[in-house]
């Protein structure tokens, strides 16, 4: 735990190194989540069998900072974020490693991570899939289509992890569309389904053995995440969808993570 | 290649071909929205039950799930009609089986005005659609032979494909003895002619029942057919259009993005000074009806496309 406690911190303070270069960036997604790709990356994912999924392409960059912090990048070359010609792009593709997808046309990863969850069925292997995806997204009626799938085949191999950040690109997602109540509506497509503060790490850890033991169907987790977590000069920051800001507010975040 | 004069009909030809592709490749896997039965899927369905995936009407969901697959190791063909994988599923297609380096193929049956049904049906644009995407070869067989040999193609193929799919009865114009097709590869059918016909899919029929009837009238013609429109072959279309004034297109699509297109993008890359006289659907809705209805009332019925070869 305690070496998911330093991932964490690590992983914030390079989210904000990465937005540094240009001053601008998902910061807030990457800080909400550090928690989750931590756990997701150094206990519940197994090299090589598990895979997670990117259906919320703008919040890669907590996946490169756990990537990093993985060794699959150079802290060098994750401050290139977003910079022309870097490989570390807001919105990356498939192909860029550590993404199985293209995801970021939002509402189609849960799809994709449908079709994996068959793939490794039909490979007679014990793959699990985990297909990240945000509150915003269950706007698009791909996802239901998706989860309707999932729950049809029993696919008790695929974790559907919902980052309710409760925002979107126009406001706060209960304002532009309601998309709540969200473990409800995937209970009624079949999944399992449960609510967790994701900024605990025990919780996660707790929701991700739970999701192990559902047998026969799905698992959704809707992950209450705080945008800008750990950073509290962005926490409840109202642009904090996209942050665009001067090199010393990065500075102070970087302070206020401790340096 | 020689076309026969009475062609045979094939039953299913697709779905025989890709039980085929099935047996020797174990890494196929089959995909439906609610239109296997339409789409001649039964047969692989009940040959490999396990690698077939119903996955109701939802062809968004479709194309992604089939992207998934992909990258778990498998070569999916993701089968519906041409209007649902392309209008409603071109996202899902781009992002899901294009971007690489995993694939897909895509299947779309009742290509053009081959269905009783109108605008909801008729899958006129797809081909222009399909064009657009970067990378994507897009193929448009004009019979049984071609078909089987497409899905063969598209198998071995290095990247995503679309595949127009033609149903149930389909005419045999080429021998399948012996034939080979190459994606990309033009492929001449008629030569030494007085007028000159470019055609692909369905439309490669159509312009050899007018070249029966030009034929009738004592007017040989010429005809190139060109199953791929990406990428097509520019050479062959520049070579074979080059020692006419005009040529005529036919094709089972509208005249905005299909082979007319290719064709008069082709001639104008290479300087060549042909008039190209499009053949299609107009930019307009075409009419509901039996084929023979709605290709009569947009003139590509076999007089239509032999009186407008001849005009200059």
């Amino acid at each position: 735990m305690s070496n998911l406690v330093d991932r964490v911190l690590a992983i914030r303070r390079t989210v904000i190194r990465m937005c540094m270069g240009r001053g601008q960036g998902y910061a807030g997604q990457g800080l909400a989540l550090a928690e989750l790709v931590a756990c997701l990356y150094f206990d519940e994912l197994r090299p090589g069998r598990d895979r997670l999924v990117l259906s919320t392409g703008h919040s890669a960059i907590a996946l490169f900072a756990a990537l990093g912090e993985l060794g699959v990048y150079e802290l060098e070359e994750l401050e290139t974020y977003g910079m022309d010609g870097s490989r570390i792009e807001e919105s990356p593709l498939e192909g860029t490693p550590g993404f199985e997808i293209t995801g970021g046309s939002l509402g189609q990863g849960l799809s994709q991570a449908v079709g994996m969850a068959l793939g490794e069925r039909l490979h007679g292997r014990d793959g699990r899939v985990y297909c990240l995806l945000s509150d915003g997204e269950l706007q698009e009626g791909q996802v239901w289509e998706a989860a309707m799938c999932a729950g049809h085949y029993r696919l008790d191999n695929l974790v559907a992890l919902v980052d309710n950040n409760k925002m979107q690109a126009d406001g706060a997602t209960a304002d532009v569309m309601t998309v709540e109540p969200i473990v409800d509506k995937f209970a009624a497509f079949g999944f399992g389904a449960r609510r967790i503060d994701a900024n605990d790490l025990d919780q996660v850890l707790d929701a991700f053995a739970w999701a192990r033991r559902e047998i026969g169907r799905p698992a959704a987790i809707v992950c209450e995440t705080v945008p800008g977590k750990g950073v509290p000069s962005f926490e409840g920051y109202k642009k904090v969808h996209y942050i665009r800001a001067e090199r010393a507010v990065w500075e102070r975040a970087l302070a206020e993570l401790g340096g | 290649m020689k076309a026969a004069s009475q062609p045979v009909v094939r039953q299913a030809p697709f779905g025989d071909a890709l039980v085929a592709l099935g047996a020797r490749r174990p890494d196929v896997v089959v995909l439906s929205a609610d239109l296997g039965k339409y789409t001649d899927l039964t047969p692989f369905a009940a040959a490999y039950p396990e690698r077939f995936f119903q996955v109701g009407m939802a062809e968004a969901n479709m194309m992604g799930v089939a992207g998934g697959l992909a990258k778990t190791g498998f070569l999916p063909f993701a089968v519906t009609y041409g209007v649902f994988a392309t209008r409603r599923a071109y996202d899902q297609i781009a992002m899901a089986l294009a971007t690489g380096p995993s694939r897909g193929v895509v299947v779309a049956f009742l290509p053009g005005i081959t269905t009783p049904f109108r605008a909801t049906h008729q899958a006129i644009d797809d081909l222009a659609l399909m064009r657009a995407l970067p990378g994507m070869t897009v193929v448009d067989p004009a019979d049984a032979t071609e078909l089987a040999a497409a899905v063969e193609a598209a198998a071995e193929h290095d990247g995503p494909v679309y595949l127009r799919g033609l149903r149930g009865g389909v005419a045999q114009l080429f021998d399948p003895q012996g034939f080979g097709l190459r994606l990309g590869e033009a492929r001449m059918v008629l030569a030494g002619g007085e007028v000159a016909l470019v055609s692909s899919g369905l439309g490669t029929q159509w312009a050899l029942e007018a070249a029966s009837v030009l034929e009738a009238r004592g007017v040989r013609a010429s005809l190139l057919h060109v199953p791929t429109l990406k990428p097509a072959d520019g050479e062959a279309i520049a070579d074979f259009c080059a020692a006419f004034e005009i040529v005529t297109t036919v094709e089972n699509h509208s005249t905005v993005g299909g082979l007319g297109s290719v064709v008069a993008e082709a001639l104008a890359a290479r300087g060549v000074g042909t008039t190209v006289r499009r053949l299609g659907v107009p930019d307009r809705w075409a009419p509901a009806g039996s084929l023979d209805f709605v290709r009569g009332s947009l003139g590509l019925d076999a007089a239509g496309i032999a009186d407008a070869a001849v005009v200059r």
